[in-house]
């Protein structure tokens, strides 16, 4: 069993939600990320979504758009991310999903991506613009049994079209609560709780809720209706306040503690 | 090839293997939507009905196909026409696309438009659309493009027009996309998104297609008005390539017509420094399509350069990628100064200004002209009128500052 299942497993088994943490990877450098990675874990987070940089990120807000263009500035490429993941694997066995865009993969090369990413000791990825439909139809991104492919659901997502969606799912479905980008919001949407029932309804696999939520009270009420909560930009938020500081990687732990003891609570 | 090349794309949207709808999940509804809606309008004769009175009575349609005797005569070789798209309601092609697709958002029910645009010519041509629909309209465009494209800008806003300044990356085409695409999953029950190029997700590409495919098809029939027979050439420049392929499409089964696309070949096919796809570039995925891109060897997509805002943009629509890879249509490209060139011999031999975009196609004329016989025909798509480029092009030639 994978990382994800296992760690998923483990949740059920003791009646408890997860919290999946999103960072850039290589904001503001690779080194950093190691850190801040580490940081997450220690914190509690059951799930650490990695972003691979792409220069035209268009589902993502402002500020991820901007995480990725430090990150990208910084250096940061595909092969250093996953070498940057075999050093995250020698003192820290927190799932790692990959959260990325298909040109970057597809540049790589689909299968070969998979492999090295798998071996690297990545456990899922997250191709945001590659709908199962597509990869249906091109031979060239068949599925790759070595990472798990996480699906994303949308408000939007027609009632016929999420039981296709969740049969394909792999490690968890990742619900986006909001009709937008990623950002944090002051509000959190509203029919979290029918849609994650309808997706429920339909698969076995955890629904974890993202998109718009930034602090404790949010992620508590998420954590309510789901079997995890994910946060990104308010993450990635201050990691653009403090990447200069040496203690960037504390502050991000600090920051997140309160989040995952929400979480863990309900 | 089993299937002819008019038969494309597929039910999918893939154009052999490019193309296709890789978009992020909050968008699939809404294009499945438009494609399902596109595919009834399509078929109903009262929406044809009403697009043609509009192309006739409102867009001006249909366009002269021009003989340029005295160009011709210069140039000592193949007769060249004209295609006058530039004579349009707002001066370009692009209102064919934006008619259609406004009479689509109003049957799909929708309060809210927006556009991404380059030169300004889509954005003017949607903002006047959504004007006469009486329609909240939103326009993204890049900040350097809003500077060298001023006068379209202000003429967004006198339609009524918001037009947001993006600032993001190079500021330029890919970033305005970029933009509408977030607005766009932000808002997509109440908007419609009239993309502006043969780009994007399906149905884009071939949607776009069709309503530029008028152009193609007054052409064939004002040829054999004009010469009694098809032409030998057909030359369009391609940016995302919505021009060229409305101007090709119709001719695709008349196997003895060859057509050529004309890219930004900018300061030469430099990396960064050109905006020519096929000459340096690589398959990829970008803005919900799958084609031949400028990107680098880690994915991340390249800088392009343009004289021209129209064609500097780092992807071809897909099915230009499909014609390329059939040998169908051949694909080149011209230099700023070349196109430059071009802007200026049309001003001062046949008294046309024409737009810096169609500049390009003009500069290929004048290379492939003077080696034909004087049986040959070409037939070139003026794509767009200039007056949107004098003040640049004043700049780059005279060395003045003019200020509107």
């Amino acid at each position: 069993m994978n990382r994800l299942d296992a760690r998923f497993a483990a949740l059920k088994a003791s009646n408890q939600r997860a919290f999946v943490a999103y960072i850039a990877a290589g904001d503001p450098t690779l080194d950093k990320t190691v850190e801040i990675v580490r940081a997450l874990d220690a914190a509690g987070a059951d799930v650490v979504e990695l972003g691979l940089p792409f220069s035209d990120p268009l589902a993502d807000g402002i500020v991820n758009q901007m995480a990725a263009d430090r990150a990208i500035r910084s250096g940061t490429t595909t092969p250093k991310v996953l070498e940057m993941i075999k050093t995250i694997r020698l003192h820290s066995q927190v799932p790692i999903v990959l959260f990325t865009y298909l040109n970057p993969v597809y540049t790589y090369g689909y299968e070969r991506f998979h492999h090295d990413a798998a071996a690297a000791g990545a456990d899922g990825v997250l191709v945001l613009d590659l709908p199962h439909d597509e990869a249906d139809q091109n031979a060239e991104l068949k599925p790759c049994p070595d990472l798990a492919h996480i699906r994303l659901i949308a408000p939007t997502t027609p009632a016929q079209r999420v039981p296709v969606i969740a049969a394909r799912a792999e490690g968890f479905i990742y619900y986006v609560s909001r009709e937008g980008v990623t950002g944090a919001q002051s509000t959190i949407a509203t029919g979290i709780g029918e849609m994650v029932a309808s997706i429920k309804a339909a698969t076995q696999v955890p629904v974890c809720v993202g998109f718009g939520i930034s602090n404790p009270e949010q992620a508590a009420t998420v954590a309510g209706m789901a079997d995890g909560v994910v946060v990104g930009s308010a993450i990635v938020k201050l990691i653009e306040k403090h990447g200069a500081e040496p203690d960037v990687a504390a502050k991000v732990g600090a920051f997140v503690k309160p989040l995952v003891e929400a979480v863990k609570r309900v | 090839m089993s299937k002819p090349p008019s038969a494309y794309p597929d039910a999918h949207g893939h154009f052999g293997p490019y193309g296709g709808m890789f978009v992020p999940e909050t968008l699939m509804a809404a294009l499945n939507d438009l494609t399902a809606e596109y595919e009834s309008a399509r078929n109903d004769p009262a929406f044809q009905k009403e697009l043609d009175f509009l192309l006739s009575n409102y867009v001006g349609r249909p366009t002269p196909l021009y003989f340029a005797e005295r160009w011709t005569q210069k140039l000592g070789g193949a007769k060249i026409y004209l295609k006058r798209e530039d004579l349009l309601h707002t001066g370009a092609h692009k209102i064919n696309n934006a008619i259609g697709q406004i009479l689509l958002a109003k049957r799909l029910g929708k309060t809210r438009i927006i556009a991404e645009t380059g030169a300004g010519q889509h954005g003017v041509a949607t903002a006047t659309v959504a004007a006469r629909a009486g329609l909240e309209c939103v326009i993204y465009m890049g900040k350097v493009d809003m500077e060298r494209q001023a006068l379209n800008v202000a003429r967004m806003r006198f339609l009524g027009a918001e037009v947001r300044g993006v600032t993001a990356g190079q500021a330029t085409l890919k970033e305005a996309v970029n933009e509408a695409m977030r607005d766009w999953v932000t808002n997509v029950r109440t908007t419609h998104y009239i993309l502006g190029t043969a780009y994007g997700a399906h149905p884009y590409p071939m949607m776009v297609r069709d309503f530029h495919r008028v152009i193609g098809l007054e052409a064939r029939r004002q040829i054999l008005e004009h010469e009694g027979r098809l032409p030998n050439l057909l030359i369009a420049c391609v940016g995302g390539g919505s021009n060229a392929i409305g101007l090709f499409h119709p001719f695709l089964e008349d196997k003895d017509v060859r057509m050529t696309g004309v890219e930004a070949g900018g300061d030469g096919i430099i990396p960064e420094r050109h905006a020519a796809r096929f000459q340096g570039g690589r398959l990829g995925v970008l803005q919900g399509a799958k084609t031949w891109l400028l990107a680098n060897e880690d994915g991340q997509i390249q800088l392009t350069h343009s004289v021209s805002a129209g064609l500097d943009y780092a992807a071809v629509g897909p099915e230009h990628a499909w014609l390329h890879d059939q040998g169908r249509a051949h694909y080149t490209y011209a230099t700023d100064t070349e196109a430059l060139d071009a802007f200026q011999q049309l001003a001062r031999i046949e008294g046309i200004i024409p737009a810096l975009e169609s500049s390009h196609a003009l500069a290929e004329a004048i290379k492939v002209a003077p080696q034909m016989s004087k049986d040959g025909i070409i037939i070139v798509n003026l794509s767009g009128r200039g007056d949107k480029d004098v003040a640049q092009a004043a700049r780059m030639v005279f060395g003045e500052d003019l200020r509107f």
